[in-house]
């Protein structure tokens, strides 16, 4: 009898627990809502929301502009041609590209339901909830900013409705297909493998006329477009591929299991070899980890090397040759100051984290500051080194970059570290990289004047009233003088940063 | 070894800390209790001139420590995870740690030896960066770190919280094997009044910033701090 009423009460406490679907769901949405106004976004400067919304406007811009000109410009370049042809005999390339690009950056959000686990919440729900909510990810919206408006003008144009509908319905569903598609193969590397071979096996074949791809392309989305009833085959697509998502990620709800944080097993590489510069030597070795082990500064060090690429767009526009050649300066600075401009900007923030304790360390100011330093110098000559193809735009252009990199490696790696005693914004080192502006502010901006504007204006000035030479030996003559009084701005540059120690280390531990 | 003087600390109008005198000679082991907010870590903080006092002066072993660094050759320290270098595997960053203390690779090696009971096979060898360890491996890994170069003052904050009671038992020890000669001058806060009570020969208590009692330790101390945190 009491075991009995226990039990039945255990039942009644339980269903009051569990709330019914639509509560879910508005709760759900609520946490959403919530995690949205309190992210990081809103917490950045005004100024770098201003810049990021710019950007995000930018990119949507460009989809929107493609997808309402596209026709236009295709009927316009090749008027023999149906726009809507074209477009289908390469969407069998822009799938198996998506598919790889979502590879290589979308993941399922799974760590998100961590906290609710032991919830009173069905896991079951938990899962529709994710893989729902995976639909609204960026990587399926940013296609409907081209396919859309794309479908409208087709519609304006005097293509039939209800076949535009139908092939634009069928691409949607496309789309969450490889979206749902991702998340099963994203686990094994021979998915990317079999990817990445069709892709390139496919360009093979149509480039050498072995086998046109574009027709089976063409073949497929016409269909589509001929038979919108077509459009129930990605429908059904997305039907099976959520069911196996949820069977696969239901049963794995698990804190060892889908989400579990992963600790990579790690190799230490051998440093050894930059004991000889001594005392910056632990220094050093610590920088090249740091890079080498967060993704931010990783993807800082790569994208210098990209930023290497930047002048071939200035060099080959004859409007800057003729009209405004310091711009061209401008260029050449940024082909080795990738890396001073983009690691140097965010000194000493990098090592945030873990400020206080070097702080508290028997270590000389000097020592840190000279091992940055040390590694900006480095990797710009590097850079240079690299640069010396660009002898082929004439050796006039080669010399302005041989001036920009003197200049960089003189006076900018010098008062970047300078500029860098202003920093109060700390990196959390284990975000990512791309279009993560934590530890923005307006130094960042600031800086970016005297560095690439007293060159230009110096190029300006003696280019246009002395030589272009003149110009060119300018630049490299305030690089070589800071460099002869490097000691003496080194010292300067310590005591800047010996003064804001305190300010610095309150700061560095407030975002912490 | 540890001179306080006249040493407070102010933001706004609230006042954190508050410490008249108080005098750590060389050797002693000092414990520091008090409840949150008493103003421990703040007195380390301002003891390893990581924020300045508003008024008075820390002076450590003849240096003050705001106006000199030479302190920092003696000193070793551990606050929290944020002495760490997460991104270095556990011997990376003793050997850094080593590097700035004028240690090579062979003597850091030597020095952990003797804490392989403590590491109990899970600091070393397990090539897992350092963000990487559980809470309480990261704390072996900082506390053995401030060890580092034979210091003359170690100040841990909260060591014993996060640790297994094994792990405990056996920072007890090193901790009493440190100041067995009395040489080493050893600051130690904690949460745990027995643990304190155990491995330190004084015990000061901290409250709203105050010094409010200082205790030679005695078998009825921890009775005594007992009945004053639950009054």
């Amino acid at each position: 009898m009491d075991a009995f009423f226990v039990t039945k009460n255990c039942n009644t406490t339980l269903i009051t627990y569990q709330l019914n679907n639509n509560q879910m769901v508005s709760r759900f949405l609520n946490l959403e809502w919530k995690s949205f106004l309190r992210s990081m976004f809103w917490q950045k400067g005004v100024l770098i929301n201003i810049i990021m919304a710019f950007f995000v406007l930018y990119f949507i811009t460009i989809f929107l502009g493609i997808g309402i000109g596209g026709y236009y410009i295709l009927k316009k370049e090749l008027p023999t041609k149906d726009p809507l042809k074209i477009i289908n005999s390469l969407l069998f390339f822009y799938i198996i590209g998506d598919l790889i690009i979502r590879y290589l950056m979308q993941k399922l959000p799974v760590m998100n339901i961590k906290p609710m686990l032991h919830l009173p919440i069905k896991k079951k729900k938990l899962v529709h909830y994710i893989l729902t909510k995976s639909v609204f990810s960026f990587f399926n919206i940013i296609g409907l900013f081209f396919f859309v408006p794309f479908a409208f003008v087709l519609i304006k144009e005097g293509y039939d409705i209800p076949n535009v509908l139908g092939w634009l319905s069928g691409l949607f569903f496309i789309t969450i297909t490889a979206n749902y598609l991702n998340f099963l193969i994203n686990k094994s590397n021979i998915a990317l493998v079999i990817l990445a071979t069709i892709l390139i096996g496919a360009i093979t074949l149509q480039t050498y006329n072995i086998f046109n791809l574009q027709h089976v392309s063409l073949y497929l989305f016409n269909g589509l477009y001929e038979n919108p009833i077509g459009c129930i085959l990605p429908i059904v697509a997305v039907g099976i591929l959520y069911f196996l998502n949820f069977k696969q990620l239901a049963s794995k709800v698990y804190l060892d299991n889908a989400i579990a944080v992963k600790a990579k097993q790690v190799s230490s590489t051998d440093l050894s070899f930059v004991d000889k510069f001594g005392d910056l030597a632990p220094f050093l070795k610590n920088d090249m980890r740091l890079i080498w082990r967060n993704k931010r500064p990783k993807t800082v060090f790569f994208m210098s090397f990209i930023f290497l690429f930047y002048a071939v767009i200035f060099f080959t526009n004859d409007v800057y040759q003729e009209k405004m050649p310091s711009f061209l300066i401008f260029a050449a600075l940024f082909v080795t100051g990738g890396f001073v401009i983009n690691f140097g900007q965010f000194i000493p923030a990098w090592d945030s984290s873990y400020y206080r304790m070097i702080m508290s360390q028997n270590i000389k100011y000097r020592k840190f500051l000279e091992s940055k330093w040390l590694l900006m110098v480095a990797i710009t000559f590097v850079l240079y080194i690299l640069s010396i193809p660009y002898i082929y735009y004439g050796i006039d252009k080669f010399l302005m970059i041989t001036a920009g990199a003197v200049f960089n490696i003189g006076f900018n790696s010098l008062f970047i570290l300078f500029a860098g005693s202003f920093n109060r914004k700390s990196i959390d080192l284990s975000r990512g990289g791309f279009g993560n502006t934590q530890g923005m502010s307006a130094t960042q901006f600031l800086i970016i004047i005297p560095m690439m504007g007293i060159p230009m204006l110096l190029f300006w000035i003696l280019d246009t009233y002395v030589s272009f030479n003149a110009g060119v030996i300018a630049i490299a003559f305030v690089g070589v003088i800071s460099l002869i009084f490097k000691n003496y701005f080194m010292n300067l540059i310590e005591k800047k940063y010996i003064k804001d120690k305190y300010a610095t280390i309150h700061a560095f531990n407030q975002t912490h | 070894m540890i001179q306080v003087n006249t040493v407070s600390k102010r933001y706004g109008s609230t006042e954190v800390l508050n410490i008249n005198e108080l005098t750590i000679p060389k050797g002693q082991s000092l414990g520091l209790v008090g409840n949150n907010g008493a103003g421990k870590t703040t007195l380390f903080n301002i003891i390893l001139d990581l924020i300045r006092p508003t008024t008075g002066e820390i002076i450590n072993n003849n240096v003050v420590v705001n106006k000199s660094e030479d302190w920092k050759t003696f000193t070793g320290s551990f606050i929290d995870e944020s002495f760490l270098i997460g991104y270095l595997t556990p011997e990376e960053y003793f050997d850094f740690i080593g590097d700035l203390r004028g240690l090579n690779k062979e003597d850091v090696k030597t020095f952990l030896n003797q804490f392989d009971e403590f590491f109990n096979d899970e600091i070393l060898g397990e090539r897992k960066y350092l963000r990487d360890l559980s809470k309480g491996n990261q704390k072996k890994a900082g506390i053995v770190a401030a060890m580092i170069g034979n210091p003359q003052v170690v100040i841990l904050d909260e060591p014993f919280a996060n640790l297994d009671p094994t792990t405990q038992i056996r920072l007890k020890n090193i901790i009493r094997t440190l100041t067995e000669n009395n040489e080493v001058t050893v600051v130690v806060s904690s949460h745990d009044l027995s643990h304190v009570t155990d491995v330190c020969k004084r015990i000061v208590v901290l409250d709203k910033g105050n010094i409010v009692n200082d205790i030679t330790t005695s078998p009825e101390t921890l009775k005594e701090l007992e009945s004053y945190f639950s009054a």
